[in-house]
């Protein structure tokens, strides 16, 4: 019997799915047609700018989901979730800079300019095979997949859990931000990648591209919400809530707790990933400034305004506390952190469940068990 | 013999390729024997020359003083404790000495801890799914459809413990002895030739009592039960044959109206309570 797709195909059969899916992609409809069909004077037009800034925020968006899924239902708070983010952005951002080709400001076909500026002659062996989008795109899995795979593997044996476990995280995402600010690595330091031209062949100043860019975001975060989903709600989603409330429990009853967190953790990681390279082409620059703690910390408020253990929680979050920074920041730039700050404070007192946990207790009837819901 | 040898000989399997699940032989009528079993703690003797025999399908309850070996005992059978001397087998197939913990609940051996844990945030329904014995893996328990089969089998389970109204309920609000029927539920959900259960009603109402004690009964015949516990009321209601422990080893055996009329056990235990 076929299944290993199955897992999938139940929360497309699920009204929460079905609506957020509805909601995503209506949005990003009239967001196409209200860029694509009004004339640039008119009112309603949404321009360019606003089309690439949402954009930006549904990448941030999959990466709350990506969060949520680890720390929702697992209960392993990461607070480096950042370098993952990052690492699927540099990925992209390598692929981006050798799409160049001699039409950098030193014009060395080969070499990126920051290479040329450095006196290297030749290009290192990591940024081989970059200029062929396939194995990028790969890597944009891959790096990120790989680095939780070995740091999970070694953390969770060793049963690392808790804040011990956030801790790490936090010393990872840090660790990688003060390799990547050193020129000798290799990934243009301080300054990062930049200065981008071109993506599979299409200019990344045209409009055309950036409403692309927009809706691939706004697919992949459909994608990654159903992944997601098909997760928590499969046996191996209780088998996580199980081990989150009561890990050595679970550990009794014959489940292999670290490698259900590896696995979870992993593919938590390459969601991650798949965000950061979609942000990059967007805002057009990835420099260590991604790897920042702080950043990674921002994530995780996103998550707590929105509602853990939800997933369109974290959506919703990552959107609202985004779009307010973007109106903050514009209109008062130092109060924004004192805004943030508040907010999560308000938020943890009044809402210990999020914006998520005011929707529910709107709608009313409580919500039937899934195992119910596969019984009917 | 060392592997290598165990190569060349193409006719047999090695050991290592053996399944450790084969069926537990209890043709001699008895599933657990205990032969001799010392062990002691920087010195203490907490297990001194015990010698037991558990009967396939019986309903076995143990009592004793505080410190008389119960628990000791217990992670014995489990594996948690390695015995100083002695031998312990399940069947008359199964060298309890030789296999870790998983191997030996795999094997059929449950064991429920005084302190009822089970999963708060999830329904009765899917403690009792996750309960159940499965492949454990991250990939099967992925893709691990419900199915018929499992419902039924969860179904049994409920009806047995009396949760069935409480199916869809979340755990965590269940009441003290409610939780101590889940997690037995939970426990039978794999299946088990031995169940281990300690001191199933400490803190339960005399109504969840009886409701316990029927339910330990009713097993009895399909699996074999051991139950230590120092409620007399208790043990008098549900006991057949009940085994008294004393600093490690066996004082008496008997049903509970000859074991409650030796005076040795007067002595040492029924003396000062009842």
């Amino acid at each position: 019997m076929p299944v290993s797709s199955q897992w999938l195909k139940r929360p497309l059969l699920e009204r929460s799915t079905q609506l957020f899916l509805g909601v995503l992609f209506a949005a990003m409809a009239l967001v196409t047609l209200l860029h694509v069909a009004l004339p640039q004077g008119s009112a309603l037009h949404v321009s360019a700018y606003t089309v690439t800034l949402l954009g930006k925020y549904l990448c941030y968006a999959l990466l709350a989901v990506a969060v949520d899924l680890v720390w929702g239902y697992l209960g392993i708070l990461s607070l480096g979730h950042g370098a993952f983010f990052a690492l699927g952005g540099y990925a992209m951002g390598m692929y981006l800079m050798r799409q160049i080709g001699d039409r950098g400001v030193y014009g060395n076909p080969e070499l990126p300019d920051f290479m040329v500026f450095l006196n290297w002659q030749e290009l290192p062996w990591y940024w081989q095979g970059f200029d062929m989008a396939w194995f990028a795109f790969l890597m944009v899995l891959l790096a990120p997949g790989l680095l939780a795979l070995v740091f999970g593997f070694l953390a969770f044996r060793s049963r690392v859990t808790g804040v011990y476990l956030s801790i790490i995280t936090q010393a990872l995402t840090f660790a990688l931000m003060l390799a990547f600010f050193r020129n000798e690595m290799g990934f243009g330091g301080n300054n990062g990648l930049t200065d981008f031209k071109d993506i599979l062949g299409f200019s990344l100043r045209s409009d055309a591209t950036r409403l692309g860019l927009f809706i691939a975001t706004g697919i992949a975060l459909a994608i990654g919400y159903v992944i997601c989903r098909g997760i928590v709600t499969s046996k191996l989603g209780r088998v996580s809530i199980a081990c989150r409330d009561a890990e050595a429990r679970t550990r009794f009853l014959g489940y292999r707790v670290d490698r259900v967190q590896l696995f979870v953790f992993v593919v938590s990681a390459m969601l991650a990933g798949v965000a950061g390279a979609l942000y990059v082409p967007q805002v057009g620059i990835i420099n260590p400034g991604e790897f920042s703690p702080l950043f990674s910390i921002e994530i995780v408020v996103w998550v707590a305004l929105g509602g853990r253990a939800t997933l369109y929680g974290a959506v919703i979050g990552a959107l609202l506390v985004n779009y307010a920074k973007t109106v903050f920041t514009g209109v008062m730039p130092d109060a924004w952190l004192f805004a943030l700050g508040g907010l999560f404070v308000l938020v943890t007192v009044f809402l210990p469940k999020g914006i998520a946990g005011l929707l529910q207790r709107r709608s009313a009837p409580p919500v039937s068990s899934p195992s119910q819901e596969a019984a009917a | 013999m060392s592997v290598f040898q165990q190569l060349t000989e193409r006719d047999r399997v090695f050991d290592f390729l053996a399944p450790v699940q084969s069926p537990v032989d209890v043709r001699h009528g008895a599933i657990l024997y205990l032969e001799d079993v010392s062990v002691s703690f920087d010195g203490f003797r907490a297990i001194n020359n015990l010698n037991l025999t558990i009967d396939d399908g019986e309903l076995r309850c143990i009592i004793g003083p505080n410190g008389a070996g119960k628990t000791t005992m217990m992670d014995i059978i489990t594996g948690k404790t390695r015995p100083d001397t002695g031998s312990v087998w399940f069947g008359s197939r199964h060298n309890l000495l030789t296999l870790n913990e998983p191997d030996i609940a795999a094997l059929g051996i449950g064991r429920k801890f005084q302190k009822p844990t089970v999963f708060e945030a999830l329904t009765v329904f899917e403690n009792l799914e996750l309960a159940m014995a499965a492949d454990k893996r991250v990939l099967p328990t992925l893709t691990a459809l419900m199915t018929q089969d499992i419902r039924d089998r969860i179904d049994e389970v409920l009806l047995l413990t009396g949760l069935q109204e409480l199916r869809g309920a979340l755990a965590g609000i269940l009441s003290h002895g409610q939780k101590q029927w889940l997690e037995i539920g939970m426990l039978l959900m794999q299946r088990p030739r031995l169940l281990l259960v300690d001191e199933p009603v400490a803190g339960m109402t005399e109504q969840e009592m009886e409701r316990t004690a029927e339910l330990l009964t009713g097993l009895a015949g399909k699996q074999s039960v051991v139950v230590v516990e120092h409620d007399m009321g208790f043990v008098r209601s549900i006991a057949r044959t009940v085994t008294v422990l004393h600093q490690g080893s066996v004082l008496a055996e008997g049903t509970m109206d000859q074991v409650s009329a030796n005076p040795k056990v007067i002595e040492v235990y029924l003396g000062e309570g009842a």
